[in-house]
């Protein structure tokens, strides 16, 4: 497919995404008070905007990236400017509808369930990995400025090509893999209360690819599973209904060369994961159990 | 031309299961959808699945409450066959990996829920869906079934005897949504149709905005009737401003509705005694709307749902997600303030008329999940109902699309013997029709003389050769009328006139704005040229569908003048049980709809269902 191309760099080199201070791996805080935490925030924010009021009757100054190979006009990347009528509680999706629906059909992007469960509208908005429709606009410094996720192939203005990501996913051998079943078609196959506690957070993944986008490593090195996949297979790793011997086929498959070494601990996933998901701990998770394991150390 | 023993239309939770049978029964089975499979509405889903897997409860208590909650407008054979498959295929899910809430035990939880005698909602925390999604896709991957992701079906390839009962489906045509080719996939046994349900035709929907109704409107439009399409489920705890989805398991884990003066008005108001805040999905929507009506809402806009009492840690344990939804998407926290909630379009009842085994009146067609009506819902879903149909159904019809033995099914479909005549009710203008019809294109192919299509390629080349005219016909235009406008005054006009309230005038008036949107579609252009991910093109082919559907919805609301269930009508305020026992069918006929009807099934395995007042 001829849709490679450059991904356009500012002029200003977008934020860095460095490690946290208050490292997550540090226990002081579960990932539920870490939300409350920032719910808190979040809302001292939007009663602050409130509070200040001008933005109703203001418009939104949107920069959109655009590309398309098949567009003569479209060819060469360019940002794109809308000013989009201000809302109480619109979202970066919100406003990408308006421009679409109002100025410009052509605008093109994905989304679907715009309740941050689908997963496809993960866009770089100001700098960062963010769902559009979970974004309000009153939290961005203006213009926002919204493009495809970096390190992705683009396909056509803000969408991404999400095939190697899908695969990556696949090579973790993503399903449940105990053969043995209970007798009789209606007994459940039981898992404590504490055991699902543990793998909680690790199932809510929507492969919206933003942690993928947000890695360093996962740049640099096309091979290495990336931080989404790791999770999906710590899911799986960390589920007491299967057996020992799966388990360890699953830390044999992430250990390899291109598996869970090859993070460094920088965070910018668990920075960027719309669903809170701990990724970074839970990688860190899989590098003991390996270790535990005695498998090898790359 | 791909070609496949069985095509499955569609990648959510009904797509995948129909896929996951069909693999297992042992055809080659694809999965051909417009968004990749993770990203299906089915991950919406928020409450559970309901399965009677304890001990006093069983299927005939599941299957009564189905029965009752439907407003005696359920087909026996089908909320039987629902009641008694559940309990195995949700165990299935929990041995495939489904991470659902657990007892102290070990065992799944279950929970109450709106019109269930039993609390027999199995649950994972409040994003049931997600989890249900995500399981059957890591078993269709696990089995390798192959999908094309991101492929838009425009339409099927369905043979053209007059009757549509002599009818044979051979496959879909299909475009590539990133590189727009567009193609014939040829079934060789069957073609499923898991397209989900119409929500978009409303501006206020829990529904994703890929919901267009596409699978209820090309079967239709191949002459599949569509059945009940006026019930239409507003679900009475949305976000004002979004319609996002704030779970019924509120409700069941003990959340409490109030209006602006405090006060606990499903008792206080008497509209349900007994059950309160956990009567069925439609008495609590009109509860809400008539306090607001009645000018004690809140803003005049909506109601207070409240679940402070229940404390941070059950709510976090239990409803975590909905704290997450209140706060992004309404900025309201649920643990210290009650959270804005009022109707909104959640479910579309009616659908694509089949049998307990998916079975369209077309040969070689079924249809599964939101999308078909074998009519398990009636006139009123009950929460926790939606889940086990799409495993039960979808299974059933993949089972049988690939060749597996179900036995014989008990309900009929299609214009045959035992139904009713068409209805010869007063419309206000002439529905369909409007010329739609007279831009489509029909390229020539060889038939055998008395204009029958002699075979499946050369009916899917044909097929296949009308999309790609009609494509270029609406991307050949320079200017034109957009999608989004005619979108945009379908939306409108449903919801302010074929709502939670309806009435006779406000129904006319709609039916008057579809047809003006049929009228502005034969303008409708595709302003973006480009063939690599045009939206703008699939947006337009939606919006057809949406104004397909939207006219069934609004033609069986207006016909139907009784109130049962959902529908509610403002000269009809009770349910008519002497005439209408019966499902509105709406075909598609020579270009306009024709209205036609068929007696409920009551009679059950063993016994038979008394129509009751519905009291909570």
């Amino acid at each position: 497919m001829s849709t490679q191309q450059e991904q356009q760099t500012e002029p200003e080199e977008p934020e860095t995404q460095e490690a946290p201070a208050d490292q997550e791996m540090s226990g002081l805080a579960s990932p539920q008070q870490q939300r409350l935490q920032r719910k808190e925030a979040g809302r001292l924010e939007r009663e602050r905007a409130a509070a200040e009021d001008d933005l109703e009757e203001e418009t939104v100054h949107l920069k959109v990236f655009r590309f398309d190979p098949e567009v003569e006009a479209k060819q060469e990347p360019r940002f794109d400017d809308f000013h989009v009528p201000f809302e109480r509680g619109m979202t970066v999706l919100d406003a990408l509808i308006f421009a679409r629906d109002e100025f410009d059909s052509s605008l093109t992007f994905r989304h679907s369930c715009r309740q941050a469960i689908c997963g496809s509208d993960a866009f770089f908005v100001n700098g960062r990995q963010r769902l559009g429709c979970k974004t309000q606009i009153s939290e961005l410094d203006q213009p926002v400025r919204v493009e495809p996720l970096p390190h992705q192939e683009v396909v056509k203005d803000l969408v991404v090509e999400m095939e190697h990501f899908y695969d990556q996913m696949h090579a973790v051998e993503p399903y449940m893999q105990q053969e043995d079943l209970p007798e009789g078609d209606l007994e459940e196959m039981r898992q404590s209360r504490e055991n699902r506690e543990k793998i909680k957070m690790s199932t809510r993944c929507i492969w919206c690819g933003a942690c993928m986008s947000s890695c360093n490593i996962a740049a640099g090195d096309n091979q290495y599973l990336g931080p989404a996949a790791i999770n999906k297979a710590y899911r799986f790793a960390m589920d007491d209904r299967e057996d020992e011997e799966i388990k360890e086929h699953r830390l044999r498959i992430i250990e390899q060369e291109h598996g869970v070494w090859r993070c460094q601990t920088q965070f910018s996933c668990t920075e960027v994961c719309p669903k809170d998901i701990p990724l970074t701990e839970h990688i860190q998770e899989l590098k003991r159990e390996a270790v535990k394991k005695n498998l090898k150390f790359w | 031309m791909y070609e496949h023993d069985v095509i499955v239309v569609g990648g959510g939770g009904a797509g995948l299961r129909a896929a996951i049978a069909a693999h297992e029964a042992g055809a080659d089975v694809a999965i051909v959808t417009k968004l990749h499979p993770v990203r299906s509405h089915t991950g919406a889903a928020e409450g559970g699945i309901n399965a009677a897997l304890r001990e006093g409860d069983d299927w005939e208590l599941h299957a009564y409450d189905t029965m009752k909650g439907s407003d005696y407008l359920g087909d026996a054979p089908a909320i039987e066959t629902l009641a008694k498959d559940a309990p195995e295929d949700t165990i299935t899910l929990e041995h495939w990996g489904m991470p659902f809430s657990r007892e102290e035990d070990g065992t799944v939880s279950q929970r109450p829920f709106g019109g269930l005698s039993f609390p027999r909602t199995t649950y994972a925390g409040a994003e049931t869906g997600h989890h249900l999604l995500h399981v059957l896709y890591e078993q269709v991957v696990k089995r390798g079934v192959q999908i094309y992701d991101e492929w838009f079906v425009m339409n099927l390839a369905v043979t053209d005897e007059p009757d549509p009962n002599d009818r044979t489906c051979h496959g879909v045509v299909a475009y590539d949504v990133q590189s727009g080719k567009i193609e014939g996939f040829k079934a060789r046994n069957g073609v499923i149709i898991t397209t989900g349900g119409p929500g978009q035709a409303f501006d206020h929907t829990t529904n994703a905005v890929s919901c267009t109704g596409d699978g209820q409107a090309m079967a239709y439009r191949a002459g599949v009737p569509l059945e009940d399409m006026e019930f239409v489920q507003f679900h009475p705890t949305t976000l004002p401003s979004t319609g996002v989805l704030i779970s019924e398991g509120v409700r069941g884990e003990g959340g409490i509705l109030y209006n602006e003066d405090g006060e606990r008005f499903m008792f206080e108001h008497g509209y349900a005694n007994n059950a309160g805040e956990l009567a069925s999905r439609d008495v609590v929507s009109r509860a809400e709307l008539t306090e607001v009506n009645e000018g004690r809402g809140v803003e005049d806009e909506y109601v207070h749902l409240d679940m402070r009492h229940l404390g941070a840690e059950r709510i976090l344990d239990r409803l975590e997600n909905i704290l997450h939804l209140a706060e992004d998407f309404e900025g309201v926290d649920g643990l210290v303030e009650p959270m804005p909630v009022k109707p909104g379009q959640h479910y579309e009842m009616g659908g694509i008329e089949t049998d307990e085994n998916g079975k369209t009146c077309i040969d070689g067609l079924y249809a599964a999940g939101e999308c078909a009506c074998v009519s398990v819902h009636g006139a009123n879903r009950l929460g926790g109902n939606a889940l086990p149909e799409l495993v039960v159904f979808g299974k059933r019809a993949g089972y049988h699309a690939a060749g597996r033995d179900l036995g014989e099914a008990e309900i009929e479909t299609g214009y045959t013997a035992g139904v009713e005549e068409e209805t010869d009710a007063d419309l206000p203008v002439t529905p369909g029709e409007a010329g739609i019809d007279a831009s489509e294109p029909s390229a020539d192919v060889a038939t055998d003389g008395s204009g029958q299509i002699v075979d499946a390629d050369a009916l899917l080349e044909r097929a296949v050769e009308a999309e790609r005219e009609r494509v270029a016909h609406l991307m050949g235009r320079d200017d034109g009328v957009k999608h989004a406008d005619i979108r945009a005054k379908l939306q409108q006009a449903m919801t302010q006139d074929v709502n939670v309230f309806r009435e006779e005038e406000g129904l006319k008036r709609a039916l008057r704005a579809i047809k003006e949107c049929r009228e502005m579609y034969q303008d409708v252009y595709v302003e973006d040229p480009s063939r690599t991910f045009n939206t703008d093109l699939q947006m337009t082919y939606e919006t057809r569908n949406l104004i397909d559907v939207a006219e069934t919805i609004t033609l069986g609301a207006l016909v139907r003048n009784e109130f049962r269930g959902a529908h509610w009508r403002l000269e009809n305020q009770e349910r008519d049980d002497e005439n209408w026992l019966k499902h509105t069918l709406i075909s598609w006929n020579a270009g306009k709809p024709s209205i036609w009807y068929r007696p409920v099934i009551l009679e059950g395995e063993d016994k038979t269902y008394e129509p009751k007042i519905r009291s909570y």
